[in-house]
């Protein structure tokens, strides 16, 4: 259950936040998922999807951090 | 796929396994808590990229594994009530209970559905007005938030039609009763990625601090596990215990705040029996008293049922991190995932069933 990958926002209702939910792009497979449980989440963002609800609006910049750690790491090294 | 090819890249899971060669000088035993992480781990061949003295531990992070069998045989009891529809998440169909499992009941007619999410469960009971839905419900803190709100939906719509058979697990407290076993042999851990998502990780520094054990909160591609692993080995090797966060673009140390309110709202915490592991201290989540109306376990006479696990079945021993799954002797003969003795071969996150599907031709 936990292999989600994350999907991009596409749009999504204007119901009150419990309520809300939104059309996820999952490269190119479209799935309906609530986003109760992310009320910051905007058009556009990364979540990831768990048993139809997304649980968390991905951190680009931090993303992109853990990918640079290979290279900061090797640069205390040296 | 953005977000996801990068964290598979070849040459980025070369320079891991190669920096966690550079600072392994000794021998050391990790646990994946998560089956998710234990799936990728073995999908990817990542323990066979690590140095031979790396042991990884696959743990209890499979809630379909874990799922005691009198659940299973409660939701099948439940099943067979006239005008009931039980639904569940598609694993655990084809757990083995004490005599049955749900999709043969499901050949014979019962009215058992398969449902993605457990909303879609609520969906059925609006639609549904005549029958009893029972949305069979299992998982760690990922998924308990998802069930919550269905109940949650369901007091607000007034749905009266619509109950819970829940069974849901925290994670903490299993890594805890695995600590404290006499038999662990469990140095480091890779701490479950969604899960932390949802609850944040401070609840493990104490855990940290009283086992003096790393803890690596940790995502599920191969190059979050690699990194993952290379904090925690540097840590043992320095002789450190402490907590990081591998995975921070998905997990802050708070954690989901609207899910944790939810589950607050609608749940208690309790002891649960763990099935392979015995009973863990307030290791789970049940319904509140003021959801008692949208409890299965309250409207139908489930309490007395009787359940006997498998004889043959090493489950717990698997789960403990005591043998790997081709160590059962009913491994791939008598055990398949098409005739199940345990649920670790079932699901899609069990340990037996990774082996199964990766490595069945291979003598570990
Ligand atoms: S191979 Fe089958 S019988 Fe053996 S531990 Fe795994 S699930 Fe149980």
């Amino acid at each position: 259950m936990c292999l989600a990958v994350p999907g991009k926002i596409l749009s999504m209702t204007d119901a009150d936040a419990l309520s809300r939910m939104g059309r996820i792009d999952f490269a190119g497979v479209v799935k309906e998922v609530s986003l109760a449980y992310v009320p910051e989440a905007e058009i556009g963002d990364y979540v990831i999807v768990h048993a139809g609800f997304a649980i968390s609006v991905l951190d680009q910049e931090e993303a992109k951090q853990s990918l640079l750690a290979f290279a900061e790491m090797d640069a205390q090294e040296d | 796929m953005k977000f996801v090819d990068e964290f598979r890249d070849p040459q980025r899971v070369k320079q891991w396994v190669q920096a966690i060669q550079e600072i392994t000088t000794q021998p050391w035993t990790i646990m994946e808590v998560c089956g998710g992480q234990t799936h990728s781990i073995i999908k990817h061949g990542l323990d066979q990229l690590l140095p031979e003295s790396i042991n990884l531990i696959h743990g209890p992070g499979c809630p379909v594994c874990v799922t005691p069998i009198a659940y299973i045989d409660k939701a099948l009891s439940i099943a067979q009530e006239e005008d009931v529809i039980l639904c569940s998440f598609g694993d655990m169909l084809r757990v083995p209970g004490s005599q049955d499992d749900l999709l043969s009941l499901k050949s014979l007619g019962a009215d058992i559905r398969i449902v993605y999410s457990p909303l879609d469960a609520l969906v059925l009971a609006e639609q549904n007005p005549d029958k009893k839905i029972v949305f069979f419900a299992v998982g760690f803190e990922t998924t308990a938030p998802t069930c919550a709100m269905a109940v949650y939906q369901a007091k607000q719509r007034g749905l009266t039609n619509f109950y819970m058979l829940a069974c849901h697990v925290r994670v903490p407290p299993v890594m805890q009763a695995l600590l404290d076993a006499p038999d662990n042999t469990v140095q480091g851990f890779l701490g479950a990625g969604h899960v932390c998502s949802i609850m944040g990780y401070h609840e493990y520094p104490p855990i940290s601090a009283q086992y003096q054990i790393p803890i690596v909160v940790t995502g599920f591609e191969p190059v979050d596990i690699l990194q993952g692993l290379f904090l925690c080995i540097q840590q043992l090797e320095r002789g450190e215990a402490s907590v990081e966060n591998q995975y921070k673009r998905v997990v802050t140390e708070q954690g989901n705040l609207p899910a944790q309110q939810l589950m607050k709202e609608v749940y208690q915490v309790l002891d649960r029996q763990w099935r392979g592991l015995g009973n863990i201290a307030q290791s789970g989540f049940a319904l509140s008293d003021e959801y008692a109306a949208w409890n299965a376990e309250m409207h139908f006479s489930v309490a007395d049922i009787q359940s006997n696990e498998s004889r043959e079945c090493r489950s717990g021993e698997i789960l403990k991190g005591l043998i790997k799954p081709a160590q059962c002797p009913a491994f791939n003969t008598r055990c398949t995932p098409e005739h199940p003795l345990g649920a670790t071969m079932v699901s899609s996150e069990g340990a037996c069933a990774a082996y199964y599907h990766y490595r069945r031709y291979q003598n570990d």
